[in-house]
């Protein structure tokens, strides 16, 4: 019994891991205005450039490395369309989610089902992995894991206590305002979405190299759609993304355990989805003004609009 | 230096629209080109081959008209519901609905009622089924604001996993030699198609009728007017006293209703059994988005857009063949042509003036 806990809230961390990193994205790029729905499609890309860069150079840091590039470099299009051409926010992000599960599938055809001999070993930390249960929870797990913490809480600092924050929040809140005290909107917000997508490829990446070892097409399985859900979820608070995600990852775990029970697979595949729906329909029950999504989120800013 | 500096354009006409649109696509297709040349393949062999496959030869032509069918009918209920701004991005599981709904219908009364009463009541329960799954997303936004494009596709999700609990577990046929699917559908139930294709024409004028019906609900109707004003301007549309409630949950159960009929024309014109959600619908629902935006959320054009993304999808299966490239090629092209098209209507919207300045 002890075995099974400790196995499940192991897992339930490593399932967490891309939620958290993408959310974490997500959130940074919604707190400067931008709503990015192209989660799902960034996550693809990195997933499958890490996947090849891993298994062609044997260096699983470099597919991680690689990843990101890829990740920020395809998100410019949709900084692009949605900052300077003040494009639809909504139909920009799905086109980009389009070319990224498109570019995903094409580059990933030849490395279907081939297994990775190389792969992101999980990590051991010095003396607190020995502590009993709390250790092999925390502490013995795959490196994304400790990258999508430490990651989230160095984005919760910068966005709630850094000059750089400020400015990414007032982006998003009043961007005239911000623009008037001297920052650079367009900056700021290509900034954003740019970082924001790094942390989506991230997201993919684990699920390549470290969480499954293999890459099959549509492999994210709707994450980054869920990502985006948990972005509301936390109250566009990095801090609050944690427990989140790794609640949600609970969820994606508890589907595995309840198999034998002799419930259909079917029906357990669901529960991420409609928890997702639950829980944004709890929080709106409860307080709906506490939904304090960024002022001027999704909204185009127009510099010559004064 | 060359200064740029950008001005709103007021004078929009139909023809400027139209150029627009088409010089959009031509960018899109540069761009893919690159991309296949990247990929090593000859982008000019490449995209004639994915038009000639589609529109080249009387085959393709049949096929492309087969796939327009639930493109039309779609993206006809998405130009709708993206007017009120209402984005439903889960057509593809109201299509799905649609064809649980009437693969139902089909298998239950299938053989005991003749078929001029089998297929409307078949396309009635599929519109139904759609219309439904079209109307949660509806209530969750307006009653609990939840944010439409979550629940539209958490919901394509739901439904999915739903079809495939249904057909490997309780509507597993007894012919299907423990495969996965429902029996075949009474041959009552099952939708005529023009002699040597696939284009069950009843489905087809089907979705004419829909298009032209939706374009007069759009312009010709105080429904269609609370709509617009709704996408343009809620301010105004509240102050107004538009009922947002009422008129979400009619947008959406027409939309996905729409695509609830999609789902029986896949089932009773081409499958004739409820198979796996993948074969029954070959992501309709989403290249349906796009029709929708090339159409500029305008119904009777949504025809012809829908015909032109039907072209691309079954050009992009012959590439496959021809060319071996996987399947995914058609989102690349999809999404590019997507993005191409919003980037059009900056220029559309914005007059861009170069001016020699001399600093």
């Amino acid at each position: 019994m002890e075995e099974i806990i400790i196995s499940t809230l192991q897992r339930t961390m490593i399932a967490g891991t891309p939620l958290l990193l993408a959310t974490t994205g997500e959130i940074i790029c919604e707190r400067s205005g931008i709503l990015n729905l192209g989660v799902e499609g960034v996550m693809s890309v990195g997933a499958v450039v890490a996947f090849i860069i891993t298994m062609t150079t044997g260096q699983p840091w470099l597919g991680v490395l690689a990843a990101m590039v890829a990740g920020m470099t395809i998100s410019i299009i949709h900084a692009f369309a949605s900052i300077t051409l003040r494009a639809n926010q909504v139909v920009s992000g799905l086109a980009l989610t389009m070319i990224g599960l498109g570019l995903s599938g094409m580059l990933g055809k030849p490395y279907v089902g081939r297994p990775l001999a190389i792969k992101m070993n999980d990590f051991a930390i010095p003396y607190l992995s020995n502590i009993p249960y709390i250790g092999k929870i925390f502490f013995f797990q795959s490196p994304f894991f400790y990258l999508a913490i430490f990651l989230a809480l160095a984005s919760w600092f910068i966005l709630e206590r850094t000059r750089l924050g400020i400015q990414i929040r007032a982006t998003g809140e009043n961007p005239k305002a911000a623009e008037a005290q001297g920052v650079n909107v367009f900056s700021i917000r290509y900034f954003s979405v740019i970082i924001g997508g790094g942390f989506s490829a991230l997201a993919g990446a684990h699920l390549s190299i470290s969480y499954s070892k293999s890459w099959i097409e549509g492999m994210t399985a709707g994450r980054g759609w869920i990502a985006i859900a948990l972005t509301i979820f936390a109250l566009w608070n990095p801090g609050r993304a944690i427990w989140a995600a790794f609640l949600f990852g609970g969820i994606f775990v508890v589907q595995y355990l309840m198999q034998p029970l002799g419930i259909s697979p079917n029906f357990l595949s669901m529960m991420p989805y409609i928890a997702t729906l639950l829980i944004l329909l709890l929080i709106s029950l409860k307080d709906p003004k506490k939904l304090n999504a960024p002022a001027m989120l999704a909204a185009p800013y127009n510099r010559t609009e004064r | 230096m060359i200064k740029i500096t950008t001005s709103d354009r007021y004078n929009i006409t139909p023809l400027r629209s139209m150029m627009t649109n088409v010089l959009s696509l031509a960018a899109g297709l540069l761009v893919i080109s690159i991309i296949f040349l990247i990929a090593g393949v000859n982008p000019l062999y490449a995209i004639s081959q994915i038009f000639y496959g589609s529109f080249g030869s009387i085959y393709g032509l049949k096929e492309t008209l087969t796939k327009a069918i639930p493109l039309i009918l779609i993206g006809t209920g998405l130009t709708l519901a993206f007017r009120a701004k209402f984005w439903n991005i889960g057509a593809e599981g109201q299509l799905l609905m649609g064809a649980i709904f009437s693969t139902w219908t089909g298998l239950t009364f299938g053989n005991s009622l003749p078929p001029y009463l089998i297929v409307p009541l078949m396309f009635l329960a599929g519109f139904i089924g759609g219309a439904l799954w079209g109307i949660i997303p509806a209530i969750l936004k307006i009653k609990y604001s939840i944010n439409e494009v979550i629940s539209t596709l958490m919901l394509n999700y739901i439904c999915a996993e739903f079809l495939t609990m249904l057909i490997v577990g309780p509507w597993k046929g007894s012919t299907r030699f423990g495969f996965p699917g429902t029996d075949n559908l009474p041959q009552a139930a099952i939708l005529g198609v023009i002699p040597g294709s696939r284009i069950h024409y009843s489905t087809l004028i089907l979705a004419l009728v829909c298009a032209i019906i939706l374009w007069v609900v759009i312009y010709k109707t105080r429904f269609g007017y609370e709509a617009r004003i709704i996408g343009e301007n809620p301010e105004a549309a509240r102050y107004a006293g538009i009922n947002f409630f009422k008129t979400s949950l009619i947008l959406m159960a027409i939309s996905g209703g729409l695509a609830g009929f999609a789902g029986v024309g896949e089932i009773a014109g081409i499958h004739h059994y409820l198979g796996y959600p993948a074969s029954v619908s070959s992501g309709y629902g989403f290249t349906a988005i796009i029709v929708a935006w090339l159409a500029k959320l305008n119904p009777l054009y949504a025809i012809i857009s829908g015909i032109f993304f039907a072209g691309i999808l079954v050009g992009g299966d012959a590439i496959q063949i021809s060319l071996g490239l996987p399947a995914a090629t058609v989102q690349i092209v999809n999404g590019t042509l997507l993005v191409c098209l919003i980037m059009g209507d900056y220029f559309l919207k914005n007059k861009i003036n170069l001016r020699l300045s001399n600093k």
